[in-house]
């Protein structure tokens, strides 16, 4: 295998054809090897392997084989450093992009938010597909045909200088940290449920396989680590939806059947709806959101009665000389009631909302198949609630999209194809190898729905499933299921589940056996370290490349340029291990941000820059600065955490425009960049006649001047 | 630099044939979406807008992108701008 990363520069298309043959016959043995590895684990398990071997036998082998093949390719040339040598085949490098683009989010959240929000969590479906319209028809081709490094090196030749360039680096660095810290985070999660190691060392331990790859081999080691994870995550992901479908329809096409099982699953709604003891259930949560709205209205009263009832407790079970454990537990609850009236009231508070948003039907799920919340034909308040959640899923997919198309480690994939048509040909894949895992994952949240609408619900507690209490024991956030009405039924309502472990759950909702947890857990890690690869090197390039070499010192030798660079890739990976291992509150709405980032930094500057040759230097860098001022000044006044971060204190109503969420800002950032774009574009002097022939130069996938 | 007549040609044929697939995707993504509630009949199981959410809209993207690629990498040819390999 290692004579195949060392393959020359040569790019004459006999050597091509046998690299692409030997690039088949590697990777064909690799998936074949894998799922040999699985099957003899599989045989393993079955003899007695105790779980937690297999849970170690999984991470050990698969980030020593990451680590493996950075090993293998490591490099200290500058053109297979950034650009893995510009010959990787389009369906190699489609596969690459595959990986580096589906993040843990991708892979593990996904399918769960669609699972918890029906129609609403297509938008990320739609969204993050959608968006390679975006790039094959306004960037990958010429991005490939301008055939530099970096994006800030095309707004540095394109805009003509270096406040674009430096703008650029911002955007690039800004997006891809806030990113990487979610995926670093979703290693650590994946490493601690495999492994039972503590948290911070979970993430330390997955750094260290991301490291060792790109540290030695930049983008060509983290090119064909990518390929290598693709195999593995598309495998464990479509294994147990597979297997589910088998179980429930007799047909193994989920994708093709599903449309049935939602049929199932909206008829059971209905039931779970009128269920009188799920109502029971709603009625007890409305009832304690009601004791808590109570408290609120008498604070210094109810903290003295709480004393007085908890006090109470504890001196009758030391009476009656009661179990130490529940004295204990008694003491306990006495010492954790609020001591101050500020404290008091916030626990009220929390008290109420978190009990009025269990008290509705369905656990708060909307009905699966019902598009937007509210009705257009009801009442004011419904036609409102309607409209709103119809233009803010409507917003939702226009910043995806266009953040999609926009984000520095996906375009710079383009750069490493070996000419335009491949690039081209290379979105189709990327796209294809994307959409296998995509379209399967509405197809896992219902069938997930249906099991858990038509299998658990209505079993008695003693009866529930192991893997309920499994869940529960790694972290009650995830998941915890309490008899609220103290019938010894389970209940749709007693049950509050997180997104994020729908699919890590769903090997065991469907009864396979434990290998097939950990295979996918190895999935959702590799989805997490392929993306944390790409993010890296991309921040450690903007800042050895774009700052350091085009801005500070443009006489540094190539291999000073590459060893600033990997040495920049550790401090960063560290930085972010460290932002990661603080568990930030907003995580979610870290990745989220950015994207719409991204959309307004620089989406207007690439397409504007490529089709519209009268496009400036001034109104690049003022349209980048407004896109990405507005969008940060939007979140920074709607969302909670950025509010509380910057001391926002007017009402969120007033700051909010049009009833859109912070999560979708870029829908204001990015007509504002490219109305910026415009007008200053046309008040100030148009780029020099080589910047314009730059853009027919970039075209054209070959002009051929002279013969044409 | 003058590019010539066949150059002008090549790229207003790629302005169109990427205004005519954009149309398209806005169609299938935005279009379709804004009147979900209204395109609720059954299709094969699914809700329509639902399926499209979920499964339509995703296979008319790749289709866009894979007839984007082959049209191109004919028109390249076609009006010789393509690569020498």
């Amino acid at each position: 295998m290692a004579g195949m990363f060392e393959h020359g520069a040569k790019t004459d298309s006999a050597s091509t054809a046998s690299f692409k043959s030997q690039l088949n016959k590697v990777y064909s043995w690799y998936a074949g090897g894998f799922i040999g590895f699985v099957l003899v684990l599989a045989v393993l398990e079955q003899m007695g392997l105790p779980k937690s071997w297999i849970g170690f036998i999984f991470l050990l082998a698969t980030v020593g084989l990451y680590a493996g093949i950075g090993i293998m390719s490591r490099t200290t040339d500058a053109a297979e450093y950034y650009v893995a040598g510009r010959r990787v085949p389009a369906l190699y490098n489609g596969m690459a992009t595959g990986a580096d683009w589906m993040s843990a989010a991708s892979f593990i959240g996904m399918a769960g938010t669609v699972y918890l929000t029906g129609y609403g969590g297509l938008a990320f479906i739609m969204g993050w597909t959608g968006g390679y319209c975006l790039v094959a028809l306004f960037l990958a081709p010429y991005m490939r045909k301008f055939g530099q490094f970096t994006i800030p090196d095309f707004l540095g030749a394109r805009f003509e200088g270096n406040l674009p360039r430096f703008i650029g680096i911002i955007g690039a660095i800004l997006c891809s940290f806030t990113y990487v810290v979610a995926q670093i985070y979703g290693v650590g999660l994946i490493t601690t449920r495999l492994t039972g190691f503590a948290f911070e060392i979970g993430i330390f331990v997955g750094l260290g396989g991301i490291l060792v790859c790109s540290f030695l081999g930049g983008m060509r080691a983290v090119t064909w680590t990518q390929v290598a994870q693709y195999i593995i995550l598309i495998v464990a992901y479509m294994v147990p939806v597979v297997w589910l479908s088998i179980k429930q329809t007799g047909v193994p096409i989920p994708q093709a059947i599903y449309g049935y099982q939602l049929q199932k699953v909206t008829e059971r709604e209905n039931q779970l709806k009128k269920d009188p003891k799920e109502n029971e259930v709603i009625a007890i949560f409305k009832e304690r959101a009601a004791a808590a709205d109570a408290k609120l209205k008498d604070v210094p009263g109810a903290m003295a009665a709480d004393l007085a009832a908890a006090q109470k407790k504890l001196d009758d079970l030391k009476a009656a000389n009661g179990p130490a454990a529940d004295i204990q537990a008694a003491e306990k609850t006495l010492a954790g009631l609020p001591k101050t009236a500020e404290d008091a009231k916030k626990a009220y508070t929390a008290a109420k909302t978190s009990n009025a948003a269990r008290a509705v039907p369905l656990a708060g799920m909307p009905p699966h198949a019902q598009q937007f919340a509210g009705d257009p034909n009801g009442d004011a308040k419904a036609k409102d609630a309607f409209d709103t959640s119809r233009r803010n899923f409507l917003a939702l997919i226009f910043c995806l999209m266009v953040g999609t198309a926009a984000l520095p480690h996906i375009l710079m994939r383009y750069y490493t194809t070996p000419s335009v048509k491949e690039a081209r040909d290379s979105v189709t894949w990327s796209l294809f190898f994307i959409f296998l895992l995509y379209f399967t994952a509405p197809a896992l949240a219902v069938l997930v729905k249906y099991e858990v609408f038509n299998v658990l619900v209505g079993t008695p507690f003693d009866k529930l499933p192991a893997w309920i209490n499994n869940w529960a024991r790694v972290d009650p956030a995830l998941l915890s299921v309490t008899d609220i009405n103290k019938d010894g039924i389970f209940q749709l309502g007693e049950m509050r589940i997180s997104g994020d472990i729908i699919v890590l759950a769903t090997p065991e909702i469907g009864g396979l056996p434990y290998v097939v947890s950990g295979m996918v857990a190895a999935g959702g890690l590799a989805a997490a370290l392929s993306t944390a690869d790409g993010l890296l090197l991309t921040i450690a390039n903007a800042l050895s490349h774009d700052l350091y070499y085009k801005m500070i010192d443009p006489n540094a030798p190539t291999a000073r340029r590459v060893s600033i660079s990997k040495a920049l890739l550790v401090v960063v990976a560290l930085a972010a291990a460290g932002v990661a291992a603080q568990k930030p509150a907003d995580i979610l709405f870290l990745v989220s941000a950015a994207f719409s980032f991204a959309a307004a930094t620089f989406f207007p500057p690439l397409v504007l820059g490529i089709f519209w040759k009268r496009a400036n230097r001034w109104g690049a860098s003022l349209g980048m600065v407004a896109g990405l001022g507005t969008t940060f000044y939007y979140m920074a006044t709607t969302q909670p955490w950025l509010r509380g971060v910057f001391g926002v204190t007017s009402p969120i109503a007033d700051n909010i425009w049009w009833g859109i969420l912070p999560i979708s800002a870029g829908l204001f950032g990015v007509p504002i960049g490219i109305v910026t774009i415009i007008v200053v574009s046309l008040l100030t002097p148009p780029p020099s006649p080589a910047t314009q022939e730059l853009v027919e130069h970039v075209r054209y996938p070959d002009l051929k001047l002279g013969t044409a | 630099m003058q590019v010539s007549e066949r150059h002008r040609q090549y790229w207003q044929k790629n302005l169109r044939i990427t205004g005519i697939l954009l149309a398209i995707w806005f169609v299938v993504t935005f279009v379709v979406g804004y009147w979900a509630r209204d395109l609720n009949f059954t299709f094969f199981g699914w809700p329509f807008s639902v399926w499209m959410g979920g499964q339509g809209a995703l296979i008319v993207y790749c289709v866009i992108i894979w007839y984007y690629a082959r049209y191109m990498n004919k028109l390249d040819i076609e009006h010789n701008v393509h690569e020498e390999d």
